[in-house]
């Protein structure tokens, strides 16, 4: 079976393999398709609806959709950059998200795509939800202000015995991603670093180390996100 | 009758506030208010934050002198993490806040002086409100007034280059800070063109300076006696006794220049010093603990930090300062509007110490960050362009904190700001039935010299308009006036 497969991303013909999904395929080839759930390494699975695309004129998401011969998907279009900016503001208003004394704010993927997506004010009202912050670990701050509930720590955090750090708790509007109150006390530094680095959000601090990078040098402050896919 | 006159919003200051005079059944000023009526509540809300958090997000009370925030919270936080009471962080930590902290109260200073104040001397008290502000200030002299727009853009780059953003930076952390000055940025501030260099903003703060002391000579009974009443004064002093606005120890004087307080180790603040709670107002008064509230209470800033201090560690401000003490004897000054003057030395203080610092090598070290033994309460005490700013910090075992205390600079001249107003109700409204547009200046006048930032004080939001009301002995409005 022939494994190259040829679609067109907003006119611009790609030529990718088999098997990979929008997102990849996109990426590999200088296409920004915005995502914040979706991590490289991880099994996709479309939680945070960001990276919808439209394929043949229905909507899809493109981090859990696999590359076809013949698709024409629609990306880069005032409709869906609409829809993800309403995502994005929706996020902001059901949470906490106060960027100015944020340590995450210039590594934030949340911030950085209100900016690229230039988010003034939200469309909706704002919840200001009464949300916990769970400092108990000695290692890290589980922040349920900033939380998005992408579920990367809850599938990246896992130690060598596959025990996971992170798990849903509760359901519906009380659904919550939380630390486990045992294995956050024994959290290696290795790991609560990573569980930091793998949030998009502002959600898992790492004790102590607050705004150790000076504005300017940070990740966005060098690189708007998506431009060094696009350069 | 008796009357109330309530002067709202008061303008050219940094937030909102609110006079009413109080006139007996003679007609005399009985009483005078200054109102603080917003509200914010930082130390509420800064509770069940990360400690770290703190100078990052207390820093948001002000757009003006967000540094001293943002410093003094960081001095808080280095006693926690253990990094000592002040003197503990690498030379390069302290130098860096030193320079952040001198860039912040040059632009602050100036921001005053030039933008808020220097109308009041160009057109008189009762000047044309049209020309009375910067505009006017342009059109009538124009070289003062580029002078200070480029003074304060200097200070607003020294504040860049060290906390990373001109407004709301992030270069103070618990134990140090997060960047050095490289080369190629000290060279911005020391060989920078004309006229943005650390030599000829020195040139510049001279300047100024003599612009003042040439008003003065020709106006020396109305700088001498408007609004002037004795008073105590507080700042911290280095410990042999010079200026110092990064660290020191808590001193206190008396109209006479007595010590009422000497050598008080910052940590130790709320053991000498008290808040009182008014009904009227949002603003704390603060007062010396054991000289009660009636005789305790104190001014603080440019004019109590020259009354506390023996000497200034730089040439030019030290033998401006000589000057300025000879005027008065070697005794306190207690004149409301010589506080311009003590301001002005500052500013000269603050350009020759940039200078000094930008050749100190230490800048360029690496060890940027220091912690110990972590604590569960702190105190960083820094003098603010406005006077001296109380930071207090308990924390959990969680790194959570549990209790904040802020005195704002503001907020410790808060009885003198009133007894100004007061004075200058007395001297203005005596007998009079009516608000006029000179009344309100000369109050606002009185208010300005304490160059208050009521949004600090208060924590609130906003330009600082004033309303004025006039009430009699019935507590009847007689008159009422908005200036915005």
């Amino acid at each position: 079976m022939n494994q190259q497969v040829k679609i067109r991303i907003d006119g611009q013909e790609i030529i990718t393999e088999r098997g990979k999904t929008i997102v990849e395929a996109a990426r590999e080839n200088g296409v920004f398709i915005p995502t914040l759930c979706n991590m490289p390494g991880v099994k996709p699975k479309g939680a945070c609806r960001i990276c919808t695309i439209k394929i043949n004129h229905r909507m899809m998401t493109s981090c859990t959709t696999p590359v076809a011969d013949g698709m024409d998907i629609e990306n880069n279009t005032d409709e869906l950059n609409d829809i993800r900016k309403s995502i994005i503001e929706l996020l902001f208003v059901s949470g906490n998200h106060f960027c100015p004394a944020c340590e995450k704010s210039g590594n934030c993927e949340l911030q950085a795509l209100a900016y690229r997506f230039k988010m003034m004010v939200p469309r909706y009202p704002y919840d200001f939800p009464r949300k916990e912050v769970d400092s108990s670990s000695p290692k890290i701050i589980k922040e349920q202000n900033r939380c998005i509930a992408c579920q990367r720590c809850m599938k990246t955090i896992v130690d060598e015995d596959g025990r996971h750090f992170f798990a849903y708790e509760d359901r519906g509007k009380d659904l919550r991603v939380v630390l486990d109150p045992i294995l956050g006390k024994e959290i290696t530094d290795e790991l609560a670093k990573k569980a930091m680095e793998n949030c998009p959000v502002g959600s898992i601090i790492y004790k102590e180390l607050g705004f150790h990078e000076p504005i300017g040098t940070r990740k966005y402050d060098k690189e708007p996100i998506g431009s060094k896919i696009e350069s | 009758m008796s009357k109330k006159i309530t002067i709202e919003p008061v303008t050219r200051v940094e937030g909102h506030g609110k006079v009413t005079i109080y006139m007996d059944e003679e007609a005399q000023v009985k009483e005078s208010r200054l109102h603080i009526v917003e509200f914010r509540g930082f130390e509420r809300f800064v509770q069940g934050r990360p400690y770290w958090e703190a100078p990052v997000l207390v820093q948001r009370l002000c757009g003006i002198c967000p540094v001293s925030h943002h410093i003094a919270a960081s001095k808080a936080l280095d006693v926690i993490v253990g990094a000592g009471t002040g003197d503990g962080l690498t030379a390069v930590g302290e130098k860096m806040r030193r320079l952040m902290h001198y860039g912040q109260f040059f632009q602050s200073h100036v921001l005053h002086f030039f933008h808020l104040s220097s109308p009041d001397f160009l057109f008189g008290i009762d000047g044309d409100p049209a020309l009375r502000n910067i505009v006017g200030v342009a059109q009538e002299n124009r070289d003062l007034a580029v002078q200070g727009v480029m003074m304060r853009k200097f200070g607003q780059e020294v504040i860049r280059l060290t906390a990373g953003k001109k407004i709301h930076g992030t270069g103070a952390v618990p134990g140090g800070i997060n960047k050095n000055l490289s080369i190629a940025e000290r060279d911005e501030l020391l060989k920078g063109p004309d006229p943005l260099n650390a030599d000829k903003m020195v040139d510049w703060s001279l300047g100024a300076l003599d612009f003042f002391k040439h008003y003065h000579k020709n106006n020396q009974a109305m700088v001498d006696n408007f609004a002037d009443f004795p008073s105590n004064h507080l700042s911290i002093v280095r410990k042999d006794g010079a200026l110092d606005i990064y660290n020191g120890v808590l001193r206190a004087v008396d109209a006479e220049g007595k010590r009422i307080l000497d050598d008080v180790d910052c940590q130790d603040y709320n053991h000498y010093i008290e808040e009182e709670v008014r009904n009227w107002s949002y603003m704390k008064f603060p007062y010396l603990k054991h000289l009660g509230k009636e005789k305790g209470w104190y001014r603080v800033g440019p004019l109590a930090r020259l009354n506390t201090c023996d000497f200034i560690p730089t040439p030019l401000a030290q033998k401006a300062f000589e000057e300025y003490k000879a005027y008065t004897h070697g005794k306190p000054d207690n004149m409301t509007l010589h506080y311009h003057w003590a301001r002005l030395i500052e500013v000269l203080y603050a350009a020759e110490s940039i200078r000094e610092l930008l050749h100190d090598s230490d800048l360029q070290n690496e060890d940027l960050v220091v912690k110990g033994t972590k604590q569960h309460e702190g105190v960083g005490v820094i003098e603010a362009p406005r006077g001296t700013l109380f930071h207090h910090y308990k924390i959990d075992d969680n790194d959570l904190i549990t209790m904040a205390n802020l005195i704002v600079s503001t907020t410790n001249n808060n009885e003198p700001m009133n007894r100004a107003v007061n004075s200058t109700a007395k001297a203005f409204m005596n007998g009079q039935k009516d608000i006029t547009e000179p009344m309100m200046n000369a109050v606002e006048v009185a208010i300005r010299a304490y160059d208050p930032c009521l949004s600090c004080a208060t924590h609130a939001l906003g330009q600082m308009p004033l309303e004025m009301t006039l009430v009699d002995a019935q507590n009847q409005i007689l008159s009422h006036k908005m200036k915005s």
